[in-house]
C-alpha cells in the first residue's frame, strides 16, 4: 500500500487539517507522499517535509494551481494517481471540490468524510447528519477518500525528513478561472482547529449582538461559529457556520448560545468534549446534549460571563 | 438553453431516523420521505433562470425507486417542464448515479445542470463534481449565486474561508448551497398542472450504465450517544464548573 496524501494550504502555510490526514494515512499503512500543488507554495513543501511519517513531498508549483482551481488540481493528482493504492485528502471546501473529480476520472469509488480507518478497505464515515454511523468496504485496488480532521488527530509537525520532488506537469483545462475572493479576516484562532468555540443563533437576535460573543471569544481563545438560522438572517458570514452541511467543529469546550439544537446544528458539534448550553428556553433540544445548561436571557447571562472570566 | 435538475428522494430533514436493531442499515418504514432539500435549491435556481428568460427549459431527472415519482411531480409542480425517472430499487452510489447521469446529460445535451451539493442521507457531497468529471464540464460547487452572461457562467462559492468567485465555460455543473436561494412553495394549480407534465421512465440499462455499487455498507451504528449532563443555576456556577470541575477553561 501507498498513499497519497493532498495538502491543504493558502500557498504560505500549510494547513493543519493536513497533519490530521497524514495520521489517518498512517493508520491506512504504506509509504506516504504529500502533494502541495499550488503557486510560490515551496515553504509549504518544506512544512510538508518535516511532517512526521512523510516519506516523501511532490511540489507543483504553478499559475494553474494558484486557487485550486477543481478542474486543474483533479487533472493533476489524476496524473500523479500512479499506484498509489488511497488518495486522501481533508474534507475541506477545497478536498470535497476536487476529490470526487479525481475519483471519477479514475473510475474509482469515493468515500467521503471517513471518521475512522478500520483497515486498509474499511473505514467508518457518519451518514443522515451523524445519526448514524456506517462501517463501509471498498475492494478496489484505488480509492479516493476525504478525511474529517476532527476525527483524527493530527501528527507531530516535526520529526519528519522527506525529500522535496519538484513536479513540473502543467494541467490548465482552460474551463474555469478565478475572478476573485472574500476571505474573513479575523485575529481568533480558526473554527475547526480552536480549542474553545463559543456559537450564536437565530436568538442574538442580530449581527451586532455577536459582539458580547466576541468579547467573551477574546478573553477564552476561542473561535466564534453560528448557526444556520444566524448565517441566512445575514448576522455572521457563512464561513462561520457549524452543523451537517457547514463546518464540523470538536473543541474541548462548545458553548452554543441562543441556539435551540436542531439535528443539523448538532451533527456538526456534539463530538466536542465539554458542550454548554445558554437559552432561555429550558425545553430547547440543546439542552439534551449540552454537560451544563444554563436556562437564561443569553443578553443578561453573556455579558455578565464576560465580567467573571 | 436547457438546464438539468438531477433531485434525490430522502429522507425529511425533520426525522432522526434510527438505527435498524440488526445493524444493518437505518429504518426507513413508514418514514416520511421528501425532496433533498439543496435539489429544492436547485429547481428553485433553475426557475429563476427561467423567469429572467435566460433558461428556455427545465428537465429533472432522479435515479431512484418508483416512487420517486412523487419528488419530480413536486418538482414540476415548482416550474420543471418534464422529468426523467430512471427507475432502480437498488441503493446505487454517487459514481453509477454520475454515470447514469452522463448518459441523460449526452442525450439531452444541457447548458447547464444544477445540482444539490450533498444529499442529507448519504452526505457524500460527490455526485456533482463526478458528473463534471465524467462530462469534460468545468464545476462551480456549494454555489451562493450564479450568474449566466455572454456564453459563461459566474459562481459565487462558499468556501471555508469566505466566497470564491469563479467563471466557467458552458456547459458547466453547479452544486447549491444554502445561501443561493430560498425556494418557493408549489401551488395548488401548479401542482395540478404538474400532473400532466411529461415523466418519462428509463431503465438503467436503456442507458447502457452499471448501477452496481463498489462500496459495501458493512454495519450501520448508533453514533455514541451524548447524554444531558446538569443544569446550573447561575453564570457564577458555570464559570466554577467550567474551571473546577470539567477543567476547560
Ligand atoms: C438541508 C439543511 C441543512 C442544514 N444545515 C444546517 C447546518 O449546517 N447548521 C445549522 O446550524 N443548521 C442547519 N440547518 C438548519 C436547522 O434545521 C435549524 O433551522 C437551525 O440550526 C436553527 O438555528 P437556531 O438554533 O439558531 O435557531 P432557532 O431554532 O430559531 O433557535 C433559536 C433559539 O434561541 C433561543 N433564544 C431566543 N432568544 C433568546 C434569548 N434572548 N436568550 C436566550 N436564548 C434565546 C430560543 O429559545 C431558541 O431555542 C439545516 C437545515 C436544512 C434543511
Ligand atoms: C445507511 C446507508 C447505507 C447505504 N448502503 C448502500 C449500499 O450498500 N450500497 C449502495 O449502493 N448504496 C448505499 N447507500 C446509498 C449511497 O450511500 C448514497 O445515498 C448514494 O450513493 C447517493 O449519494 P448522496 O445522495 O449522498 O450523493 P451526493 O453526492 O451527496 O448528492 C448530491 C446531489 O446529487 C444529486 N443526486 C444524488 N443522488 C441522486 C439520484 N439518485 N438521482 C438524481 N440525482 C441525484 C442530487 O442533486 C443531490 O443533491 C447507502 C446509504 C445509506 C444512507
Amino acid at each position: 500500500m501507498s498513499v497519497l496524501v493532498y495538502a491543504e494550504h493558502d500557498n504560505a502555510t500549510l494547513n493543519k487539517v493536513t497533519l490530521s490526514v497524514v495520521a489517518a494515512a498512517k493508520e491506512i499503512g504504506g509509504d506516504i507522499t504529500v502533494l502541495v500543488a499550488g503557486k510560490g507554495c515551496g515553504a509549504v513543501a518544506e512544512a510538508a517535509a518535516k511532517v512526521d511519517g512523510v516519506s516523501k513531498v511532490l511540489c507543483a508549483d504553478n499559475d494553474a494551481y494558484e486557487h485550486q482551481l477543481a478542474e486543474n488540481i483533479a487533472d493533476l493528482v489524476v496524473e500523479l494517481a500512479g499506484d498509489y493504492s488511497h488518495i486522501l485528502a481533508a474534507a475541506t471546501t477545497t478536498g470535497k471540490n476536487f476529490a470526487p473529480r479525481v475519483a471519477a476520472l479514475l473510475d474509482a469509488p469515493q468515500i467521503s468524510e471517513i471518521s475512522d480507518v478500520v483497515d486498509g478497505d474499511t473505514f467508518k464515515r457518519p451518514i443522515y447528519a451523524g445519526n448514524a454511523i456506517a462501517t463501509v468496504k471498498c475492494a478496489d485496488a484505488k480509492k479516493v477518500l476525504t478525511v474529517r480532521g476532527t476525527s483524527f488527530d493530527g501528527v507531530a509537525e516535526e520529526g519528519g525528513s522527506a525529500s522535496v520532488e519538484n513536479v513540473d506537469v502543467v494541467k490548465d483545462a482552460g474551463i474555469s478561472s478565478f475572478v476573485g475572493e472574500e476571505l474573513a479576516k479575523s485575529d481568533r484562532p480558526e473554527l475547526t482547529s480552536a480549542d474553545i468555540v463559543i456559537s450564536g443563533g437565530r436568538g442574538m437576535g442580530n449581527g451586532d449582538n455577536f459582539e458580547i460573543l466576541y468579547k467573551v471569544a477574546d478573553k477564552l481563545g476561542a473561535a466564534v461559529g453560528a448557526s444556520r438560522a444566524a448565517v441566512d438572517a445575514g448576522f455572521v458570514p457563512n464561513d462561520m457556520q457549524v452543523g451537517q452541511t457547514g463546518k464540523i467543529v470538536a473543541p474541548n469546550l462548545y458553548i452554543a448560545v441562543g441556539i435551540s439544537g436542531a439535528i443539523q446544528h448538532l451533527a456538526g458539534m456534539k463530538d466536542s468534549k465539554v458542550i454548554v448550553a445558554i437559552n432561555k428556553d429550558e425545553e430547547a433540544p440543546i439542552f439534551q446534549v449540552a454537560d451544563y445548561g444554563l436556562v437564561a436571557d443569553l443578553f443578561e447571562a453573556v455579558p455578565e460571563l464576560d465580567s467573571k472570566l | 438553453m436547457k438546464v438539468l435538475v438531477p433531485i434525490k428522494r430522502v429522507v425529511d430533514y425533520n426525522v432522526k431516523v434510527r438505527v435498524k436493531a440488526d445493524n444493518s442499515g437505518v429504518d426507513l418504514a413508514n418514514v416520511k420521505m421528501a425532496m433533498n432539500p439543496f435539489c429544492e435549491i436547485a429547481v428553485e435556481e433553475a426557475v429563476r433562470l427561467k423567469e429572467k428568460g435566460v433558461v428556455t427549459e427545465i428537465v429533472a431527472v432522479s435515479i431512484g425507486p418508483k416512487a420517486a415519482q412523487e419528488q419530480l411531480r413536486t418538482a414540476m409542480a415548482l416550474g420543471a417542464d418534464r422529468s426523467i425517472l430512471v427507475e432502480t430499487d437498488e441503493e446505487a452510489q454517487p459514481l453509477g448515479i454520475a454515470k447514469a447521469l452522463k448518459a441523460i446529460v449526452d442525450e439531452e445535451k444541457p447548458e447547464l445542470v444544477i445540482l444539490g451539493k450533498q444529499a442529507i442521507d448519504g452526505d457524500n457531497n460527490q455526485t456533482g463534481q463526478m458528473l463534471a468529471a465524467l462530462t469534460g464540464m468545468p464545476q462551480g460547487t456549494f454555489a451562493s449565486e450564479v450568474n449566466v452572461a455572454d456564453g459563461k457562467v459566474k459562481v459565487t462559492r462558499e468556501i471555508d474561508g469566505g466566497l470564491q468567485t469563479v467563471e466557467l465555460s458552458l456547459p458547466a455543473v453547479v452544486t447549491t448551497d444554502l445561501r443561493l436561494n430560498e425556494p418557493r412553495y408549489a401551488s395548488l394549480p401548479n401542482i395540478m398542472k404538474a400532473k400532466k407534465k411529461p415523466l418519462d421512465v428509463k431503465a438503467p440499462a436503456d442507458l447502457g450504465v452499471d448501477l452496481a455499487p463498489r462500496v459495501t455498507t458493512e454495519k450501520v451504528e448508533m453514533p455514541p450517544e451524548r447524554s444531558a449532563g446538569v443544569k446550573v443555576g447561575s453564570v457564577d456556577e458555570l464559570v466554577d464548573k467550567l474551571k473546577n470541575e470539567a477543567k476547560v477553561i
